[in-house]
């Protein structure tokens, strides 16, 4: 449904230029959760900013369901890390959940059904009258990830959705992820720099190499569903592929020599 | 990801004014309205108001020694003694909140009088001349530096303050040290403010009731029909304005560098 | 421990603050440390207070001086707020006008009076004219300023669930600017006054009235500082009354603002 192809970006020109994206090719196809992992930097925002129609890249092509992507398509929905900027302050938690789908023309009540049906899925029913800001950080992160599930988009996009949150909020968050993805028939694109995180809830794991970015890495993760926590994460295939990963994003160069923190 | 420089600071930001100034002139000959006369006409009556004296005093004129020093020293005495009476009363309200209860309301409220009608007060307390609209300006302005100067000292934040008593810092080197600093920049935007006002306040005292400066030298302009006087009297004290806001972001900025280095890092 | 108690409660000590001033005020009349002749007693100057809330010369001033305040700052809302959001949102016009503004603004407004009295045959348009200038300053400025605080995420969120401009300014940039804008307004709200009040002195009794007007008549007489000092009382109540609401209504409106404010502080 997705086709990325020789897909290239530069920011500003001359020397003080960042080439960030280098031709990237990957496919997705229906019902995928990808993960994308690579070093601090890569241009994983960049690639995921393409796919939206949030910014135009420099050179090559997006097809979303075999059309090009000019402008934000529809059917698509993001999660950004930075909830407590993304969600919008002076509007209820039930506001922010149904604000996207006056797009698709739903009226209020059927608006205000789709948001409690999604609050509920995240466990946050009870919350639709509060604000954002009253909330905890992945409370409001809940709710970014309901905000997407009620649009019921056929893409998700994820970016680094889980990286300003406690380590035990951030393991509820996965799971949560997995779950929902079960009810809906949805691809999703998750973007990360934690290797562990993209073996555990990714069905692919691609690896980009650092900017300009390139794949250098595709590997299907087969570890037994439903993943768990403690079990999955104990699994020799688990093991393996973390390690497999971890050695693609340092790259070929002697690990001693450049480490690069985020992916120790 | 790379920032463009804002475009206000590149050089060349400037062009407007002379494409405003040019089409100012042409619009002022065609209309031929004596009320607005061209902008030549105003700078060639500025030069001859202020800077047509001898050489030896550096062309400026009488008008220029005499009233521009006399309106700008009312308005740096009236800011600099607000300044004073605003911060120290101002800390010492924010650091007792005892002091803060009795004193706040009516604070709040002598800052709700409206400045100019201090106007009349003082000209019935006082005679008209530099007493009243010194004290015109310090009564009027005193207020944005007080209620800054106390928010800043309020909210100075704790772990500062016990990090400096665990360093056995006495309560007079912590008011100095550790409140007076953190309060600063809420004191320089009360102090900002109120430059603005006292230079409001300077040429409405010297509109009502003055025998010098450069108000007294715009309403004689007024009541002469003298309009490319009144005009570049205008002009003069716009440009003031902008030199005292100039001095003001310069002196803040040397004093405060270590706030706003503070700020990015964080 | 009700000592304590007692001097917890803030309208208690405010109230007592205010009686304690009033009354060293009137001791010092009393007493003869300040001469009535010099400046009149508290107690003279609230009974001629409460005498002025009676007196219909003075409070049609009253009304005449805020009618002015309050069309002049409707009318600067009106103006200022779209010019703000136009500036704000096309660079080239913010390029264009940026530097003209910045040699006007430092122009004390109080100076346009004497060429006003010239150009304005009518006062009242004169004063509101005045006003609307003056404080358009302050919300065109907090305007522009809060266009470019708002949030790129936020926009982006918006835009990537597929809304338009025109969707992203009235859900986005308009909510996160309002703030500014309210603060803005209130600043507004106090340089109207001053503006409005200095018209009313220059201007005098010729063709129009207010509590400008009130107060250089009354300057003549001579109880002339029992009338002022009344008159600047009555005006403090307005003032405060009126800044009151305006933070009330602010608090009430944007209380996601003020609550994300205090939670970062």
């Amino acid at each position: 449904m997705l086709e990325i192809s020789n897909l290239t970006h530069t920011y500003g020109s001359g020397p003080g230029s960042h080439h960030a994206l280098g031709g990237v090719d990957l496919s997705v196809a229906e019902g995928e959760l990808v993960c994308i992992v690579g070093p601090s930097g890569c241009g994983k925002s960049t690639l995921l900013r393409s796919v939206a129609g949030l910014l135009r890249p420099g050179g090559g092509e997006v097809l979303f369901n075999g059309a090009p992507v000019a402008g934000t398509p529809k059917d698509l929905a993001v999660v950004f890390q930075d909830y407590s900027r993304s969600l919008f302050p002076w509007m209820s938690v039930a506001d922010n959940v149904s604000l996207p789908l006056r797009r698709k023309g739903l009226d209020r009540p059927r608006r205000e059904e789709a948001a409690l049906e999604a609050l509920t899925q995240v466990g946050l029913e009870e919350a639709g009258a509060k604000y954002p800001w009253q909330l905890s950080g992945g409370m409001q992160q809940r709710v970014a990830i309901a905000r997407a599930l009620a649009y019921r988009p056929a893409l998700l996009l994820m970016d680094e959705p889980f990286g300003s949150v406690d380590a035990q909020t951030r393991e509820d968050l996965e799971d949560l992820t997995l779950r929902v993805r079960g009810h809906h028939a949805m691809t999703i694109l998750l973007i990360t720099h934690d290797i562990d995180e993209s073996v555990y809830v990714g069905d692919r794991v691609v690896v980009l190499s650092g900017a300009p970015a390139t794949v250098v890495g595709d590997l299907r993760v087969d570890l037994p569903e439903p993943r768990e926590q403690i079990a999955t994460r104990e699994h020799p295939g688990f093991v393996r592929l973390r390690a497999e990963v971890g050695r693609l994003v340092r790259g070929p160069r002697p690990a001693a020599q450049h480490p690069t923190p985020e992916t120790v | 990801m790379n920032p463009a420089k804002p475009p206000s600071k590149r050089p060349g930001w400037l062009w407007p004014v002379p494409v405003a100034l040019a089409g100012w002139e042409l619009a002022t000959r065609a209309a031929g309205d004596l009320s607005f006369p061209p902008p030549t006409t105003i700078f060639s009556r500025m030069r001859e108001m202020w800077l047509s004296g001898p050489a030896d005093r550096l062309w400026l004129t009488d008008a220029a020694l005499t009233d521009i020093p006399a309106s700008v020293g009312r308005l740096l005495a009236g800011w600099a003694l607000a300044g004073l009476v605003g911060t120290t009363l101002g800390i010492a309200l924010g650091r007792s909140p005892l002091l803060s209860r009795f004193l706040g309301p009516l604070v709040h409220f002598a800052r709700a009088v409206p400045p100019p009608l201090l106007l009349p007060f003082f000209m019935a307390l006082f005679a008209i001349g530099a007493r009243m609209q010194i004290n015109v300006i310090l009564f009027g302005v005193v207020w944005p530096i007080l209620i800054n100067s106390a928010e800043g000292a309020r909210h100075v934040d704790p772990l500062h303050l016990e990090t400096a008593a665990a360093f056995g810092l006495s309560r007079g080197q912590r008011l100095l040290r550790v409140v007076l600093p953190s309060a600063l920049p809420k004191v320089f935007a009360g102090l900002r403010l109120s430059l603005s006002l006292a230079l409001i306040l300077m040429v409405i005292s010297e509109l009502v009731g003055s025998v010098d400066g450069i108000g007294f030298q715009l309403l004689d302009a007024q009541r002469s029909y003298d309009l490319p006087g009144v005009w570049g009297t205008i002009v003069l004290l716009g440009l003031l304005g902008c030199a005292f806001n100039a001095a003001f972001l310069a002196a803040e900025r040397r004093i405060l560098s270590w706030h706003r280095a503070a700020n990015q890092t964080t | 421990m009700i000592a304590r108690r007692l001097l917890d409660s803030g309208p208690l000590c405010g109230a007592l603050g205010a009686a304690g001033l009033v009354g060293a005020w009137e001791a010092a009349g009393r007493t003869g440390f300040i001469s009535p002749t010099v400046f009149p007693r508290a107690s003279a100057v609230l009974s001629r207070a409460a005498g002025l809330a009676a007196d219909a010369g003075f409070l049609s001033c009253v009304v005449s001086t805020l009618g002015a305040w309050a069309i002049g700052l409707l009318l600067t809302v009106a103006v200022a707020v779209p010019a703000g959001f136009l500036l704000g949102t096309l660079p080239g016009l913010e390029r264009a006008f940026g530097p003209v503004f910045e040699f006007l603004r430092p122009i004390p407004s109080v100076a346009l009076i004497p060429p006003a009295l010239v150009l304005f045959s009518d006062k009242v348009d004169m004063k509101i004219t005045l006003i609307v200038y003056a404080a358009s300053w302050p919300v065109l400025i907090n305007t522009m300023y809060g266009l470019k605080e708002v949030d790129p995420l936020a926009k982006e969120t918006l835009r990537a669930f597929g809304f338009g401009p025109a969707a992203v300014l009235w859900r986005v940039s308009l909510p996160s600017t309002a703030p500014f804008i309210a603060a803005g307004v209130r600043l507004a709200a106090a340089v109207a006054l001053i503006v409005g009040i200095s018209v009313e002195f220059l201007a005098g009794g010729a063709g129009g009235s207010g509590i400008g007007v009130f107060l250089i008549e009354a300057g003549g007489a001579t109880d002339a500082l029992e009338y002022i000092v009344a008159a600047a009382l009555w005006a403090g109540v307005i003032g405060y009354l009126s800044n009151g609401l305006f933070v009330l209504a602010e608090r009430r409106a944007f209380r996601w603002h003020t609550a994300r404010t205090e939670v970062a502080r």
